[in-house]
């Protein structure tokens, strides 16, 4: 029997998985451009391994420069995606359904390039396993008192996580992919990635429990992630940096961030693909909701923050406190205030403001002004040393700039590539959405839905074999 | 800024907590920090600032002692220059009267040292004599120990050290040569500490008060630098430390530096 439902998957498919079957230039053209600026890149870190981390325009006392500071930047990017999907999913926000998959593989490529940053940071990057504990004849450990082992830790546990969480919801759809491939290497690709889903209600119950446990597990991974990399910063005794409240703050931030990123990319996806009809007008309503709430809340632990700083009169910490507020840092920290705090709250407060536009042309200053404040932690305390004979000053090279700008091209090549071979929404996840909604569970996607899913039968998802 | 603030009294009896301790005699562990084994030699040095004449002599010695790569003006202007012990500058009295004072300014081989935990690879860790040890070998180049020194003391090697004849037939050869991408610093001239031992042990005897000498301390013509066994109380450097103008540098940070500063005026930075 042909149901509406299945008529109505059928519809569902043909315009969410139809568009990979067709070439689509701008997406080539985005692809090959970015895959350019992965060049430089690429280029900038070969260079400088051949020539000494000396290329950089780092020196003593700023001895961690933009590399750190894009390290804390990608990472809180990050957290874009698994975090977020997963808290809305955890709450069982249907709106979520339009917008996990494209957060969840911002979440992997951003951690992939901020893993990498960390490492162009070394001095002897031939050398970075001595910081893995593996077995060695020598009974040679890394440190387990340092943050940055812990670090690795962190981020690994992160990695291999939002990985899997990327993946296994990825399962349905690369199934149904595969079967409407022809027989050649993309069906072998996708045959692959599918993992012979067949569908069956055995296969769904595992998958759905799966993603439950995931989704609950990486909350914690994900909040301890930016936690440990304020630790880097905070158990220090360097002024400006040891603060007991980095640890909530930095997570806050990544979180404000990678919700920012998370604007701009769902408002690229809905002109540049046509998916109005999926990330609509309510999912962005709701985004930037929850985008203003993050600011505020960033507002609060920056004003908290500076304010007992400023209060104790502790003379070194006051020190970097004056340069950052009246000193050679006064004009990037105001900046930093206006775009994450002034802008969002005015923009976002009213309803016209959360729309797509305006939602990712404030995420763009969100996204300035976050890197400004990890820029604004580093730079500044570093250069403000307790003994006031080596107060230095830093200007990055051409190098740590090429390699910062290209880096933006390595994630936007990645993502490019991903939106051209998999479904950037997850198709069996908005067939069910339609199916709660059609039978009137929850509240449905409000304006996805085709007129004809009315029925409630059951979508056996992909692999229809 | 006034500079008094970098001075604190060498010997406090009790810490915030009632504990007993000293400069000397530190406890053996306190939080992340291992501080030796009691009865152990506590190499440590004493600079009399009211000696001292800012001739810079200290500074030279240790890089010819210590193989240190000159980097040259551009890399010297980027603030890359290597130097393990510089000479800070503060100014006493107001103009007309004002007095240059200097202060030598080296590892500080602290007891407690804040360098120590954040190393990822164990690169930099507490010797059983209270030196601060580099293992060059080990150095990733994190940079993580350098940022955490409240005295900045600590270089980094940004390129690979270059010689160039005739600097190549001086190097000394009883230290090695730092690859690029290592950090460095000031090691008390350990080769010389393990040098004396070793003689001393050719001997079958204890090493001597004044028997080890820094290149710093053998080449100041004030003798404004003592050098020895902070645990032996009839060192020279044991004598020094008792003074009563006896200072740590930013003592309030509990540090335990072993380098003792002797100094029996006022003090101010230079004016901003």
């Amino acid at each position: 029997m042909t149901t509406e439902s299945q008529r109505s998957a059928a519809v569902l498919d043909g315009e969410l998985l139809g568009r990979l079957d067709r070439r689509r230039p701008g997406l080539l053209v985005g692809a090959l451009a970015s895959g350019a600026l992965a060049l430089v890149f690429f280029s900038c870190w070969g260079y400088q391994i051949a020539n000494g981390i000396g290329v950089t325009g780092l020196n003593r006392p700023v001895f961690w420069g933009f590399y750190i500071i894009n390290f804390v930047f990608w990472i809180g990017i990050s957290h874009a995606g698994t975090l977020i999907s997963a808290i809305l999913r955890v709450t069982n926000a249907e709106w979520r359904r339009p917008v996990t998959r494209s957060a969840e593989a911002i979440t992997l490529f951003a951690l992939a390039i901020g893993g990498l940053f960390p490492l162009i940071h070394l001095g002897r990057v031939a050398i970075f396993y001595y910081m893995i504990p593996y077995p060695n004849s020598r009974m040679l450990w890394p440190n387990f008192r340092s943050p940055l082992v812990w670090d690795i830790a962190a981020i690994t546990t992160y990695i291999i996580g939002s990985a899997l969480y990327l993946f296994l919801p990825l399962i349905p759809d690369a199934a149904v992919m595969r079967d409407r491939a022809a027989a050649g290497l993309k069906k072998r690709f996708y045959a692959l990635l599918a993992l012979g889903w067949r569908g069956t209600a055995q296969q769904w119950h595992s998958l759905e429990w799966g993603i439950r446990i995931l989704a609950v597990a990486i909350i914690p991974v994900a909040v301890s992630v930016h936690t440990i990399v304020s630790w880097d910063f905070a158990m220090t005794r360097t002024p400006g940096w040891k603060s007991t409240i980095f640890g909530p703050y930095f997570v806050v931030g990544a979180i404000f961030s990678g919700i920012a990123v998370l604007m701009i990319a769902l408002a690229l996806l809905r002109r540049g693909l046509g998916l109005g009809r999926f990330l609509t007008d309510r999912v962005f309503n709701n985004l930037g909701l929850l985008f203003v709430t993050m600011s505020l809340v960033w507002g609060y632990f920056t004003f908290a923050e500076h304010l007992t700083v400023w209060y104790s009169g502790d003379l070194s910490e006051k020190l970097v406190h004056h340069v950052l507020l009246h000193g050679d840092f006064a004009a990037p920290f105001w900046t930093m205030v206006v775009v994450n705090l002034v802008i969002p709250v005015a923009v976002l407060s009213f309803p016209r403001g959360r729309r797509p536009l305006p939602t990712a042309l404030v995420g763009c200053g969100v996204l300035v002004g976050m890197w400004l404040e990890r820029f604004l932690i580093v730079v500044p305390s570093l250069s403000t040393p307790r003994l006031a004979y080596s107060i230095g000053d830093y200007m990055p090279s051409w190098v740590e700039l090429g390699i910062m700008i290209g880096a933006v091209g390595v994630f936007a090549c990645l993502y490019f590539t991903f939106t051209r071979w998999l479904p950037i929404v997850s198709v069996w996840e908005m067939r069910e959405g339609w199916r709660h909604g059609a039978r009137g569970e929850g509240e449905a996607t409000s304006g996805a839905a085709p007129t004809s899913a009315t029925a409630a039968a059951p979508v056996p998802g992909g692999g229809a074999a | 800024m006034q500079l008094r603030r970098v001075m604190q009294p060498v010997r406090r009896r009790h810490d915030a907590l009632g504990r007993k301790i000293s400069a000397t005699k530190p406890a053996k562990k306190t939080g992340w920090y291992n501080l030796g084994g009691e009865g152990m030699t506590r190499w440590g040095m004493a600079i009399d600032l009211d000696r001292c004449t800012g001739c810079e002599a200290c500074v030279v010695a240790c890089a010819a002692e210590n193989n240190i790569q000159t980097v040259g003006e551009e890399q010297a202007r980027e603030g890359r220059a290597m130097h393990w012990l510089r000479i800070e500058r503060y100014y006493e009295g107001d103009f007309p009267n004002v007095r240059t004072r200097f202060m030598p300014v080296l590892c500080q081989q602290c007891g407690a040292a804040p360098c120590e935990p954040v190393c990822p690879v164990y690169a930099t860790y507490h010797n059983p004599e209270g030196l601060n040890a580099m293992v060059y070998s080990r150095c990733i180049g994190t940079r993580f120990c350098a940022n955490n020194c409240p005295y900045t003391v600590r270089v980094f090697n940004w390129f690979d050290a270059e010689f160039p004849a005739p600097l190549d037939s001086q190097l000394n050869p009883d230290v090695s040569v730092r690859p690029g991408g290592v950090m460095e610093k000031c090691t008390f001239c350990v080769q010389r500490i393990v040098a004396g031992k070793d003689e001393a042990a050719q001997e079958e005897r204890e090493v001597a008060d004044g028997e080890v000498k820094t290149a710093c301390q053998q080449s100041c013509p004030t003798k404004a630098i003592a050098f020895g066994d902070l645990e032996d109380a009839d060192s020279e450097v044991s004598r020094w430390a008792e003074s009563p103008r006896a200072f740590s540098l930013l003592g309030d940070l509990d540090t335990r530096p072993g380098v003792v500063y002797l100094s029996g005026s006022e003090w101010r930075a230079p004016a901003e």
